[in-house]
């Protein structure tokens, strides 16, 4: 079963922790990419740009408008996700449980079960 | 010989011959490796050439030199070489069957559900990891990993190539039986976009429960399983339409559902039955075939079919069985004793939002003429749903409904 970790970050969360608690929490990404990686449950891991850069994109009468993003208006935003393929979602959960940003408040981690797939070049 | 014909063949023979490596130089981890290394190689270098005239024997030869390099090219192992490559003539993969031997090896315990398919499928069902991979729909460097880790757990377990004894053996056939239905689930459960690659696996899991069963014929589980398989398998080209759309069971076109399979299937149900114990996969096995029989749903045999998922129910307590029962409690005595029984798992945790449950309330709501409940329910059963198959087929129930 394949499940979407997301990762809603909160960029004044970040800023308000120390030196050493961000690279704790990059180690523990490190760390918990390579068990992924081993265990055979990794398909894929991505992080996002910084949501200033976001463009919004519409078609309006055929025409596409652009505005500045991001779509949604909040304190958090998408930061990056793993996709992992695994046996049930209570494993995903455990999984998810395992991420850093699980570990502090003011940083969301949601599990969700990927329903259509498609468009991988190797398979 | 064909291609698909040499194929076939070289599948066939890669359990045997890999069961023999295995008895002979252990290190099931490498022996494997090796296999999957000739069979590609054969695959390969065949085309045009036709097939040697012994291929086991080819298959042997090649896969004992590739263990030999590989043992040779691993520096940590330099002592065993002058051992193996004593023995460099390799003999010929004995005539006995080990598949069985290698299935209880790749459906060891120590390993995850997910793990135990993807090893049962490349090292006895003799597909490359990218196949596996494919089927799976992950990169097939994922899938490397996930074989890979399974080998070493097997290792770490100190599993011995034998079959198991006694009460273990009960045990770790109940496990092999299980990878293959899961197997051939996953065929069947075919999602959007790649029902080909998908019901392939259903066939290779027929196929693998059809060597259990040559090993096993009077195993009544193993028939049951067998059956079960050719029978659900026999309703295929009926089960959804061109476009794609899930027909439910009533609505099927039962001149389109495979008359061989079904009568194959329905013969292995009867042996079965008549055997001393009835296990879980006869009597859904007997089900199927109550099913088969029935020219259209109308003459189904509803209150057999209620009989046995009481028995079903009995012998294996389920949530799910207690949901098929009530469809067909509800056809035989009216939709409102099927939502009695039904309202019995609204405190079932297992059960709870399930969208299995949902749709079934919908349906009965639907007979029962509450077509509002009915539709509501058929709405969140769409939502509740990961298949998009079936999100289509209860979104099409509810827009029928629809006030």
């Amino acid at each position: 079963m394949k499940f979407l970790i997301s990762m809603h970050i909160n960029p004044a969360v970040l800023d308000a922790l120390t030196d050493e608690e961000k690279a704790a929490i990059g180690a523990g990404h490190g760390r918990f990419i390579e068990a992924l990686k081993g265990s055979g449950e990794l398909i894929t891991t991505q992080a996002l740009a910084d949501p200033s850069q976001a463009a919004v994109v519409s078609v309006r009468n055929g025409q596409p408008v652009v505005t500045d993003g991001p779509f949604l208006e909040g304190k958090e935003y998408l930061g990056g996700f793993y996709l992992v393929d695994c046996e049930s979602k209570e494993r995903a959960i455990e999984l998810a449980a395992q991420v850093p940003d699980s570990a502090i408040a003011g940083l969301g981690v949601e599990v969700r079960q990927v329903m259509f797939a498609d468009g991988q070049l190797d398979a | 010989m064909t291609a698909p014909a040499i194929e076939d063949l070289l599948r066939e023979l890669a359990p045997q011959v890999l069961g023999a490596l295995v008895r002979r130089y252990g290190q099931f981890e490498g022996c494997e490796d090796a296999v999957q290394e000739a069979v590609l190689a054969a695959a390969m270098q065949r085309p045009g050439q036709g097939m040697p005239g012994n291929p086991r024997g080819w298959l042997m030869t090649v896969a004992s030199r590739r263990l030999i390099d590989q043992v040779r090219s691993d520096q940590a192992r330099r002592e065993r070489e002058s051992a193996l490559a004593a023995e460099v003539a390799p003999e010929e993969a004995s005539g006995t069957d080990d598949t069985l031997v290698l299935l209880f090896m790749c459906c060891h315990p120590a390993l995850t559900a997910a793990s135990q398919t993807a090893l049962t499928l490349r090292a006895v069902g003799g597909l490359t990891t990218a196949e596996i991979a494919r089927a799976f729909l992950v990169p097939e460097a994922t899938m490397a990993a996930r074989i890979s880790r399974a080998k070493q757990r097997i290792k770490a377990a100190g599993s011995s190539f034998s079959l198991p004894g006694g009460a273990e053996r009960e045990e770790r056939l109940w496990v092999v039986l299980h990878v293959l239905y899961l197997i051939f689930n996953e065929g069947y459960t075919a999602s959007a976009g790649r029902e080909l690659h998908r019901a392939d696996l259903a066939r290779e899991a027929i196929r693998l429960a059809r060597m259990v069963h040559a090993q096993l014929p009077d195993d009544g589980e193993v028939t049951g399983l067998l059956a079960l398989m050719l029978l659900t398998h026999a309703r295929q080209r009926a089960r959804t339409t061109a476009a794609g759309d899930l027909v439910p069971l009533a609505e099927q076109d039962r001149a389109t559902w495979d008359r061989g399979l079904i009568d194959e299937g329905t013969a292995l149900v009867k042996a079965a039955l008549a055997g001393p114990a009835l296990g879980p996969y006869q009597l859904q096995a007997a089900i199927a075939a109550t099913h088969a029989d029935a020219a259209s749903a109308a003459q189904t045999d509803w209150r057999q079919v209620h009989a046995l998922y009481l028995i079903l129910e009995r012998i294996a307590p389920n949530p799910m069985v207690t949901l098929n029962r009530a469809v067909a409690l509800a056809e035989t005595q009216g939709p409102a004793a099927g939502l009695a029984l039904l309202s019995t798992l609204d405190g079932d945790e297992r059960m709870a939002g399930h969208h299995r449950l949902l749709s079934v309330r919908a349906h009965l709501l639907e007979k029962a003429g509450d077509t509002a409940g009915a539709c509501d329910h058929y709405r969140r059963a769409a939502r509740a749903t990961a298949s998009i198959a079936e999100q289509r087929y209860l979104q099409s129930r509810a827009s029928r409904l629809r006030p």
